[in-house]
């Protein structure tokens, strides 16, 4: 079979799967539970997302946790999205240049 | 271009540096993974073109190298990108009600896990300029990634891969954490999702689940929980 007609199979499901609740769902929701529930979902998905594969994405688990740990302090201090990305990614380059001769 | 709407695209350029950075790591070990599969370059390009998913075009590659059949493809990709549903009824409440119906569909197209976040961690309702901006960045670096990582595979550097490749983490931190700091809530719920993130990927019982399913379930049965246990009777317009 093309690959060409894999992919396209692959395009149409994945577009399906996000514009349909965007174009469906067009007035604001009244459900106390359900807008609760999707108040938290971006920070629960985000949180859930971040840690533990932070650590698990660089070539070393110490370098990773390095990242995790300043990441968390920039970013709790009101770093914001560009400083506390370019804070965790020298993080662990530093790290891995270091942790050789340690 | 109305001057609030140009205001919003670079303000979405400048948040689309740092995606860009991320993606340009991941998608490049994604094109490595890609060419694995048996995809031409080309193909690669275009699958990431028209995707924008990692993990959900990780699993496709892999349904691709086992020649499997067409339904399976989208079942696995229906599976795998299963959180976007709850991202998109999430930013759905995120756009005005008269937003026009061709910006629901051009976004719908970029709802990943950075474009989604940095549109929710905009104070108001969504302008999609600023989601635009970000995208016209980001989402070529997407493919090129992809492109170039089929071709060069492992000619970048590991130790820049390496630091790249936690660019999104850290945006993921910076989105979640400045509310963590004002609401003693949200704060102690993201503990709760570090702790049980962390349990649910080491917990050897749990070794034959995929990560997108623990991810998925997680953020159901936690957010479901915090919505009982703190229901918020008023979300304000502005949040």
């Amino acid at each position: 079979m093309s690959n060409i007609a894999y992919i396209l199979v692959m395009a149409a499901v994945t577009y399906a799967v996000r514009v349909l609740p965007l174009t469906l769902i067009r007035k604001p929701i009244k459900n106390t539970f359900l807008k609760s529930f999707l108040y938290y979902v971006p920070y629960v998905t985000l949180a859930v997302m971040t840690f533990p594969a932070i650590i698990e994405a660089t070539s070393s688990p110490i370098s990773g946790i390095i990242a995790f740990i300043a990441g968390v302090i920039v970013a709790f201090f009101g770093g914001n999205i560009f400083t506390t990305a370019v804070v965790c990614c020298v993080a662990v380059f530093a790290a891995e240049l270091v942790l050789p001769f340690i | 271009m109305k001057q609030e709407n140009k205001k919003a695209l670079f303000e979405g350029m400048h948040s689309g540096i740092p995606i860009g950075l991320g993606y340009f790591a991941v998608s490049f070990s994604l094109g490595i993974a890609a060419k694995n599969a048996g995809l031409s370059s080309l193909e690669s390009f275009f699958a990431s073109l028209m995707c924008n998913a990692s993990a959900g075009e990780y699993a496709g590659f892999t349904i691709i190298a086992a020649s499997a059949g067409l339904l399976q493809m989208a079942i696995v990709t229906l599976i795998v990108n299963a959180r976007y549903m709850l991202m998109s009824c999430a930013l759905s409440q995120k756009m005005s009600s008269d937003m026009k119906f061709w910006h629901r569909l051009l976004l719908g197209f970029y709802v990943t896990d950075e474009f989604f976040g940095i549109a929710i961690a905009r104070p108001g309702k969504l302008n999609p300029f600023y989601s635009y901006g970000a995208v016209l960045v980001a989402s070529p670096l997407w493919a090129i990634g992809t492109y170039l990582g089929t071709v060069a595979g492992n000619l970048l550097p590991l130790s820049l891969v390496s630091a790249f490749s936690v660019a999104l983490y850290g945006m993921f931190l910076a989105i979640i954490l400045p509310t963590a700091r004002k609401d003693k809530k949200i704060a102690g719920i993201i503990l709760v999702c570090f702790i049980l993130s962390f349990i649910a990927q080491y917990w050897p019982l749990l070794d034959a689940v995929p990560d997108v399913t623990k991810t998925i379930i997680l953020t159901v049965v936690i957010s479901a929980a915090a919505a009982l246990l703190f229901p918020r009777k008023e979300v304000a317009e502005n949040e």
